[in-house]
């Protein structure tokens, strides 16, 4: 097991540390803009599963990897996606099930995938990635290729089968992939330390002989840090390794969620210390920044993803037809819908 | 022209396609270094190398997914279930991720995936080694499910399958592996899904069956053209996709019919196939149809299975009521 070093303002690079701070900005306002969506305009037909507070590990582990690498993510995943490189009014279509979505309304929030930023699909069902992440690095690594593969999942999944196969295929095959358990201490409504017997994820990893690391997943700096040496060593052949990044969920389980079922003040004194953006720009200004160039980057963040709901909101639905098509080369069923 | 057993077609089919195209790839439970329990990947290994034809782990689940990963990443992968029983640990790989990926990326992607899996009784194997299971599969939506009876099918419709660009479930019948031999081209070639076979022109009756079922129906005919009936038999070779056309033309043919399927009675196969038929050739028909499965019960223990399994005896019985109905 391996700690990352704590950043300092004293050896930051601002650019990096700049480029962090608006990918969180941009995965914050996106995902509030979201759940505006869902709640005060009714728009998103089912839930939708925010990461607020959890910003770091996406911008951090996201900003290691190369724009050709491959990602899966999980039900909340639109963080992990956006910032792999998906375009934000792709990927509010898809939330909304609008024309024009990154799968063209078919996947939704929970199965939202963009192939063409090797984005290879989030999943709604808990660890069901891992495993068809393992194949993905195999493919790799049958095909002498050099992108790595990065597997993203909560807390909760490491409680289900796919994770131990998973795993274990991967060390097994010495695979070029990063497994990022990104623990929000939260499984659905109950606390995943409550559910899990042992030492939990990364002792799991290395019961398997995988290298892990555990991060504070709420500093960017260090997620960043981190997963870069971690890319490094397995895009240059190290084998699979395991990243336990702990941050918190400040939501409910979805934006319905009103998340009666744990402490009233948890998540609010959890803002209070712990939010990933209030620590970036706590560091940037140490690092000398101005606040006024900070707030221009949340600014320009929140009216970026205004505009890009306001723009998906009026993207009309898929023809009804799209319903029936895509379950085979050989042709839809022909029956009309009813 | 060689005579083969449906295993033997199988391997040969399997190594024709690797080399065919590299991209193929064989996995799953002790496929490698053994050849396949039954024999069915036997030399593969040695002829291509632990690159492309590997063990895995006993984890049915991270079999399936794993595919998934490596189709949509550039190969393609054809993998075994030891047996059909054993895919129910990965039934929702197969019918939630392999099967939908294509619908959920809007068609952008596709799961070009074969899972061979033996399946089927009267091999003295016991309970989940001798499941039938199609009708399950059947329902997974974009799956397609393919159940060849003979050493030619075998090899036409396998080749088919590792070329489709959509997932294919390939079910071999356990007990045919080696009782089933017959005459197969050297050549290349193919068969088209959704496409019965006529197995026996005749007038009086239309027996529908498949795969392991076939032999059963085969030893039935014998017995029923001794006593100067004559039957019309159809094997349906894949139920998914299903040759409706030729289904009910088969049956508009004789205006009788009996299905026979190995797997239980309820919401079997056999059901879609009767209801297709009161769809769609209803004014054709002189008697009720019917159907010969197994009963609604798990399989038994190897020592009374032959009380489970149709046997032509039921077959010929249930062709006569129809007769007389």
């Amino acid at each position: 097991m391996s700690k990352s070093r704590a950043t300092r303002g004293s050896n930051l690079d601002s650019d990096r540390a700049l480029s962090l701070l608006t990918m969180m900005e941009r995965i914050r306002a996106f995902e509030e803009q979201a759940c505006l969506a869902a709640e005060r305009d009714k728009l998103v037909l089912g839930a939708i599963h925010p990461s607020i507070g959890q910003e770091a590990v996406a911008a951090g582990i996201m900003q290691a990897v190369n724009p050709d690498d491959f990602l899966l993510s999980t039900h909340r995943g639109h963080g992990h996606t956006l910032a792999k490189g998906a375009e934000p009014l792709a990927m509010m279509r898809e939330l909304l099930g609008r024309a024009g979505g990154c799968c063209g309304g078919k996947g939704g929030s929970m199965h939202i995938a963009d192939f063409n930023v090797g984005m290879l699909g989030a999943n709604g069902v808990v660890s069901a990635n891992i495993t068809i992440a393992a194949g993905a690095a195999h493919s790799m690594k049958l095909q002498r290729d050099s992108r790595v593969v990065v597997c993203i999942f909560g807390d909760g999944a490491i409680n289900r089968g796919p994770f131990l196969e998973g795993l274990n295929w991967a060390k097994v095959f010495d695979l070029p992939i990063l497994f990022v358990c990104e623990d929000n201490q939260y499984s659905a409504t109950t606390r995943t330390s409550a559910m899990t017997a042992g030492d939990g994820a990364a002792a799991r990893a290395r019961a398997l002989g995988l290298v892990d690391h555990t991060v504070d997943g709420n500093q960017v700096e260090e997620v960043a840090d981190i997963a870069t040496q971690c890319i490094n060593r397995i895009r240059s052949g190290g084998g699979p390794e395991f990243l336990h990044a702990i941050t918190y969920r400040r939501t409910g389980h979805t934006s319905f969620d009103p998340a009666a079922y744990r402490p009233a003040d948890e998540a609010v004194q959890h803002e209070q210390r712990a939010d990933p953006i209030n620590r970036q720009r706590e560091l940037l200004t140490l690092a000398g920044k101005d606040k006024s160039e900070l707030d221009r980057i949340h600014t320009q963040a929140q009216q970026e993803m205004t505009d890009v709901l306001q723009q998906a909101a009026q993207s009309p639905f898929p023809d009804p037809a799209l319903a029936l098509k895509d379950v085979q080369d050989i042709g839809s069923p022909e029956q009309e819908l009813r | 022209m060689t005579t083969l057993t449906m295993v033997e077609a199988i391997r040969e089919t399997l190594r024709a396609e690797m080399l065919r195209d590299e991209r193929v790839i064989l996995m799953g439970e002790d496929v490698g270094h053994l050849g396949g329990v039954f024999r069915a990947t036997d030399g593969l290994r040695q002829q291509f190398g632990a690159q492309r034809v590997f063990d895995t782990p006993l984890a049915e689940s991270v079999i399936a997914g794993s595919a998934v990963g490596l189709a949509i990443s550039g190969l393609i992968p054809v993998f075994e279930m030891q047996f059909l029983g054993f895919s129910q640990n990965a039934f929702h790989q197969i019918c939630q991720q392999i099967a939908r990926t294509r619908f959920r990326t809007r068609g952008s992607h596709t799961c070009p995936i074969t899972i061979r899996a033996p399946f089927g009784g009267n091999v003295r194997t016991p309970e989940l080694h001798s499941d039938s299971m199609e009708p399950q599969y059947a329902q997974g939506t974009g799956l397609k499910v393919v159940m060849p009876s003979t050493a030619y099918d075998a090899k036409g419709l396998l080749a088919s399958a590792i070329r489709d660009p959509d997932p294919v479930l390939f079910l071999e019948p356990l007990r045919g592996y080696r009782l089933v031999s017959d005459d197969v081209p050297d050549d290349d070639y193919t068969i088209e899904f959704g496409k019965l076979r006529v197995m026996r022109e005749g007038d009086d009756i239309t027996i529908v069956t498949w795969s392991a079922s076939v032999p059963v129906v085969e030893q039935a005919v014998e017995q029923l053209v001794a006593e100067g009936i004559n039957p019309h038999v159809v094997d349906l070779r894949t139920i998914v996709p299903l040759d409706e056309a030729g289904l009910v033309a088969a049956v508009e043919k004789t205006g009788r019919c009996v299905v026979v399927h190995e797997s239980p009675a309820a919401a079997g196969f056999g059901a879609e196939v009767i209801t297709l038929l009161q769809e769609q050739a209803f004014y054709s028909l002189q008697a009720p149809l019917k159907r010969v499965t197994a009963p609604d019960a798990p399989y038994p223990p190897p020592g009374i299975e032959g009380h489970y399994i149709p046997s032509s005896e039921l077959v010929v019985r249930a062709v006569r009521e129809t007769l007389i109905d």
